[in-house]
């Protein structure tokens, strides 16, 4: 079977700053594949030549079994687009959106008006009636636009940062409709900020930074890369926060632990996980600081991003 | 799934101007502003214009009401550049460039719907027109022809509106055309003879692409002209057809380029 998506040594330029710069990435059939990056990384860039609105500088790309330069026509006629800013025409309501992109689509007026029904019902918008777009919050504008790109049932779905905006309640329908769509067979790309999207949602993530890809492999397998397991300590004093972090520190012998004061907790990699924890126990009794828990854990998808590209992922609004 | 192929060019034109006339539809305010501006033009520079107008041969109104009709399908630029560059920020377009539809269906379908709101907005003019004193003088034949003229240098405005709005992208860069047009507008014989602007500027003014559709336009109704000896107003019926062409020769290859080239950025 062919890749949904392949691409070789991909780039573009704007001006002379290289936004791509040799991105390689295959995405098999039928997975949810994340694509996580800092701002600037290309994220959108390289969603924009995917879906044949950018034209690359170098490389090739094919979507579908499709070249995006050579047979564009046949690109779009299997992918599903839902851009980071919402394209909607905001003079007309939902259902007329969803109609005239359907009509678009080539579905027929009936088909349009049923799927466009079946569309708004599904991500509770059925109930907006002639309200136009423009007037619509940011999540019902956000829900609009993902229903827009799901109109034809596309093989291969892109969504660039679907959630962003959006309160843990639409964020869900977002998921929902993410895994509902992958159950039937859908390929969906998925760029993200968010860790925690991709770690709900994606099979296998690409971690793109400056331009190219920085790592790949299953959410699962970019904590272990990191390699260090973590300890953390939270102390019952928040006083004794930086007198805990110099002892965690010395006892598992690492150089800068993170201190996080709001939840008085010590957080440092460890190599030996038994042996850490005696050394960080006996240290902590023998400095006379009280520790209210410790627990020994896999590094989180955040501290995977930090190490990779050395810029903090965006937090979570939720 | 895979959507069926583009049916063509004139399918996907008519489900993209359908859109237009849903947006007339939800804004029918809009859309009566948009046919009175005009018309409260005409009035004007005939009421309080007019009077100061000593033209031989007929009058004021005969004389006026053709170059307000020609200024007004020249100035339809802009509302085509405005239609255009929203729809570019809105994001709008990045949709419609990733469906699966032929590409310039959306400018012929801006066309179209910029056609019909043109011809609508001509027809309350002209009523406007007779209701304020103006008067054809020749056939039926003739009146249609200069319709058609009329309509033909909208046309010919509209796809270099398209071109200006895909170059401009944004909004605000409509407020600097929409100042430019000002004095292209008076450097025409619609309100004034060119024979007493100084010499090049009167040159400008004989060859302006309004002053033939104006001249032309006023033959055709058989109201009143400046009289002039210049080429270019001798032969106003034959620059009235030819420069509209020459800009539709021009601007409809450089808009549907413009629209190629946005893969580009
Ligand atoms: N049309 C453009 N013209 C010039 N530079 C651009 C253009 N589009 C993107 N860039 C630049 O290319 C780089 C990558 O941008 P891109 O939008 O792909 O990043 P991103 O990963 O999507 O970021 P974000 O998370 O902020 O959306 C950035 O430095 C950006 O400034
Ligand atoms: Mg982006």
């Amino acid at each position: 079977m062919t890749d949904a998506i392949a691409v070789t040594a991909l780039s573009k330029t704007f001006g002379d700053r290289p936004a791509l710069d040799g991105l390689d990435l295959t995405v098999a059939q039928g997975t949810v594949h994340g694509v996580l990056g800092p701002n600037g990384a290309g994220k959108t860039t390289a969603v924009r030549i995917l879906t044949t609105l950018l034209r690359p500088t170098g490389g090739s790309a094919s979507v579908a079994g499709h070249d995006v330069l050579r047979d564009p026509a046949a690109v779009r006629r299997r992918i599903g687009l839902v851009g980071q800013h919402a394209a909607l025409d905001e003079g007309l309501d939902g259902r007329q959106n969803l109609d005239l992109f359907g009509r678009l689509h080539h579905l027929g007026a009936r088909a349009a008006a049923h799927r466009a029904q079946e569309l708004l019902e599904r991500f509770s918008l059925a109930d907006t009636g002639r309200m136009p777009v423009g007037r619509y919050s940011g999540g019902m504008r956000r829900r609009l636009d993902l229903a827009a790109g799901l109109i034809t049932r596309p093989d291969v779905l892109f969504l660039d940062e679907p959630t962003t905006g959006l309160d843990p309640r639409g964020r869900g329908e977002v998921w929902e409709a993410v895994r509902s769509l992958a159950g039937e067979g859908t390929t969906v790309l998925l760029t993200t900020q968010y860790l925690e999207e991709a770690d709900h949602l994606a099979g296998r993530v690409s971690v793109l930074d400056g331009g190219r890809r920085v790592a790949e492999g299953t959410p699962d397998e970019l904590k272990a890369r990191t390699g260090a397991d973590r300890i953390d300590v939270v102390v019952r004093d928040a006083a004794q926060l930086t007198a805990a972090a110099a002892v965690v520190g010395a006892a598992v012998r690492a150089a800068h632990p993170v201190t996080d004061p709001d939840r008085r907790l010590v957080s440092a990699p460890v190599s030996d996980r038994m042996a850490a924890l005696t050394a960080t126990l006996r240290a902590l009794e023998a400095a006379g600081i009280a520790a209210e828990d410790i627990a020994l854990r896999r590094p989180t998808l955040d501290e995977v991003f930090l190490h990779l590209t050395g810029t903090a992922p965006r937090k979570d609004p939720a | 799934m895979t959507a069926p192929a583009s049916p063509g060019l004139v399918t996907d034109t008519l489900i993209m101007t359908r859109r237009g006339f849903a947006h007339w539809a939800r804004r029918p305010g809009a859309v009566a502003t948009e046919l009175i501006f005009p018309v409260m033009m005409l009035v004007m520079f005939v009421y309080f214009l007019g009077g100061g107008l000593a033209v031989e041969g007929g009058d004021y109104e005969d004389f006026l009401v053709p170059g307000i009709l020609a200024l007004t399908m020249a100035f339809g630029l802009e509302g085509t550049m405005v239609a255009l560059t929203q729809d570019v920020e809105r994001g709008l377009l990045d949709r419609f460039r990733s469906l699966p539809i032929v590409p310039s269906s959306f400018l012929v379908a801006r066309s179209v719907i910029d056609m019909i709101s043109s011809a609508a907005s001509l027809l309350v003019m002209l009523v406007a027109g007779l209701l304020v004193g103006w008067r054809w003088h020749e056939g039926p034949v003739s009146a249609l022809a200069a319709v058609g003229l009329l309509l033909l240098l909208r046309l010919a405005m509209l796809w270099a509106g398209i071109w200006l709005g895909l170059l401009a992208g944004r909004p605000e860069l409509v407020q600097t055309i929409q100042i430019l047009v000002w004095p292209v507008a008076f450097l025409s014989s619609v309100f004034t003879s060119p024979s007493t602007m100084p010499g090049w500027l009167g040159a400008i003014a004989e060859w302006n692409p309004m002053s033939a559709t104006a001249a032309a336009v006023r033959d055709l109704f058989g109201n009143p002209s400046w009289a002039s000896d210049a080429w270019a107003a001798d032969h106003a019926l034959l620059l009235a057809v030819a420069w509209p062409v020459l800009l539709l020769a021009v601007f409809v290859p450089l808009a549907l380029h413009r629209w190629a080239r946005l893969s580009d950025h």
